[in-house]
């Protein structure tokens, strides 16, 4: 076991320095650094003072170097500074942290007990009408875009109270955690809570068709007792690894949402951040997501090689 | 014990369907729901086609005077802040959306096959190398990586379907490694080896054609997502620039001033969004039972 865990955080930490490479790199493939940008929007400048700026940024030196400085201030905790507000960068991003996490936990909690419940509904009724109706539904769910859903909410919240729900930093009574919080986390955790269904569905599935779940009904064993000790018990494993696919998944939601409810989290702040073109940010905001993607997909591995002995003989 | 109706039990097993156009109606009504997709998909593709005669006014056309027209006979969905046609700027958004969909998947799927070929026939240092490569492709969301290119190569539309195509390329790559690896054992591949057949060959005539099943199953998948990354990019407004009638675009930010005064603006893209979506899921999920049992669901 513990090679095992040695060997899977080598690869994490090989796989985070080969993103750091590829973010580093991709944002710079266009020639031309931040510098001619501003300038070549403000019209004529001093060339004198582009220097100036340039040396001020770091930007006149070789990739390589500005690559090794970035990635040693990280190593000790300094991003750098944002081009935009010339704040450091670390105090930027930290405050938008727990705002994001907050929707995320929701959205989580949301698409679990949402998609898990249907799903084994769905399997223990296979082939039934109600199957058939969920399934459309979860698949309609994953069909529907999250902004789009969003943007309905704000139609229907207009057309029921004539107002949008505005972010609120300090919420105070419960409806307003509700209107603040829960709404949009509902908003990010609906499709997610489609794709929870349909695996849970087709793990369901495959676990009922086990030997030992035909045991457990040739002795006896009350519907519901093969249904939720023998068969959900096992079926929840692989249910398991999916937040982890989850994870990548919420993200996407989180930028759009975000964006369409107008909430200061991280998610908007990358957006916000590449179209101001300011590097220091969507390079370092772009390596806390792949940190949290590797992270929850390496606490998902281990779990997994807990639960289930086999994994860690087999890899 | 009642008798069996055998001639009803053979109807439903399809035996008794003849004819080209009896098993196809046969198949139709087995997979209803794929059958649904498919006629959403084949309408989807009719208008991206015939935009131009479906689409009664130019898409791009500012028009002052009619700007933000309720749904009505005039204008069928609307008009915009521009005083556009909303039902012509959705029609010849489908072509945007058809190409894009078409474009990523087809240049992902591409380059995933011969990634993936590569890694699991040749495997060694070859295999190591691009299994690093994935790992760090897939260690980034579908939308974070595309919007990173997106910003890196500038907002156009063979940018976006760039764009949109490298985060499929490990996802492609991964399931056809498998597949080969899987290939790679079994005794017609060394029979060809036995009987003196090039390496390249084997790959090319013998492994690839039987990974086509997945293939199709998988790229028909990643349709509906490559048309929700699109929407998605052009929403932020790092997607397909302005004035080309994207349904994401149409969607963009300024959407949410006009859910107050102009819902119809919000409605009609979401509408085009999810149902073009939801017509390839269909299709993908009928799809997959049909060419992969082994995954039924």
């Amino acid at each position: 076991m513990f090679a095992y865990i040695v060997r899977r955080l080598f690869l994490m930490l090989l796989t985070l320095f080969g993103i750091s490479i590829v973010i580093f790199f991709l944002l710079r493939i266009v020639p031309g650094n931040i510098v001619d940008i501003l300038f070549a929007a403000a019209g004529y400048v001093d060339p004198a003072d582009k220097a100036a700026l340039e040396r001020q940024l770091g930007v006149d030196q070789p990739m390589v170097v500005q690559y090794l400085h970035w990635i040693g201030g990280l190593l000790h905790g300094d991003l750098g500074y944002s081009y935009v507000s010339e704040k450091p960068a670390l105090d930027e991003i930290l405050p938008r942290i727990p705002i994001t996490a907050r929707l995320a936990g929701l959205a989580l909690l949301f698409s679990a007990s949402v998609g898990i419940p249907l799903g084994v509904l769905s399997a223990v009724n296979q082939g039934s009408r109600l199957d058939y109706a969920l399934r459309v539904v979860s698949l309609s769910g994953l069909s529907l875009p999250s902004f789009w859903l969003g943007l309905l909410i704000l139609t229907a919240s207009v057309a029921m109270f004539g107002e949008i729900p505005i972010f609120n930093p300090d919420p105070k009574t419960w409806g307003e955690v509700f209107a603040t919080y829960c709404i949009p986390a509902m908003a990010v955790g609906f499709r997610s809570s489609a794709l929870t269904m349909r695996i849970t569905r087709s793990s369901m599935l495959e676990v009922l068709r086990q030997d030992y779940i035909r045991t457990a009904r040739a002795k006896g064993a009350s519907e519901s007792s093969v249904n939720f000790h023998h068969a959900l018990k096992n079926a929840i494993l692989p249910v398991i690894t999916v937040v982890g696919i989850e994870a990548a998944f919420l993200i996407g939601g989180l930028i759009v949402t975000e964006t369409v409810f107008n909430i200061p989290g991280v998610a908007r702040f990358l957006v916000e951040a590449i179209r101001w073109r300011d590097y220091p940010i969507v390079q370092n905001l772009v390596m806390f997501i792949a940190v949290v993607v590797v992270t929850a997909n390496f606490i998902v591995d281990m779990l997994y090689a807990v639960f289930d002995p086999r994994i860690r003989y087999s890899d | 014990m009642a008798a069996i109706d055998f001639e009803s039990e053979l109807r439903r097993a399809g035996a008794l369907a003849s004819g080209r156009w009896g098993k196809l109606a046969y198949l139709a009504q087995r997979h209803l729901l794929g059958t649904i997709g498919l006629v959403i998909m084949a309408l989807f593709v009719l208008t991206a086609i015939f935009a131009n005669v479906i689409g009664r006014y130019d898409p791009l056309t500012v028009d002052a005077v009619h700007a933000l027209a309720r749904p009505g006979w005039q204008h069928w969905m609307g008009t915009d802040s521009f005083g556009r046609d909303v039902f012509s700027r959705i029609v010849h958004g489908a072509r945007i959306s058809l190409a894009v969909g078409i474009g990523s998947t087809a240049l992902g799927a591409t380059f995933g096959v011969m990634i993936g070929l590569a890694s699991g026939y040749l495997s060694g240092w070859v295999d190591l190398v691009f299994q690093r490569v994935t790992d760090i492709l897939q260690a980034l969301p579908l939308l974070v990586l595309a919007l990173v290119m997106t910003a890196a190569l500038g907002p156009s539309l063979p940018n976006v379907i760039l764009a949109i195509a490298i985060p499929l390329v490990p996802i492609v790559a991964r399931v056809i490694r498998a597949n080969t690896l899987a290939l790679r054992e079994l005794p017609f591949v060394e029979a060809a080896k036995s009987i003196g057949m090039s390496e390249m060959r084997i790959a090319l005539r013998h492994v690839l054609p039987n990974t086509l099943a997945p293939l199709i199953v998988l790229a028909t998948a990643q349709l509906g997502s490559t048309i929700l990354t699109e929407a998605s990019l052009s929403f932020l407004g790092l997607g397909i620039p302005e004035p080309y009638p994207s349904w994401g675009r149409m969607l963009s930010e300024s959407a949410a001033e006009y859910v107050r005064t102009a819902p119809w603006l919000v409605i009609f893209p979401g509408i085009a969004i999810s149902l073009a979506v939801f017509g390839t899921n269909l299709f993908g999920d009928a799809l997959r039972d049909i060419l992969d049992p082994r995954q039924r669901g």
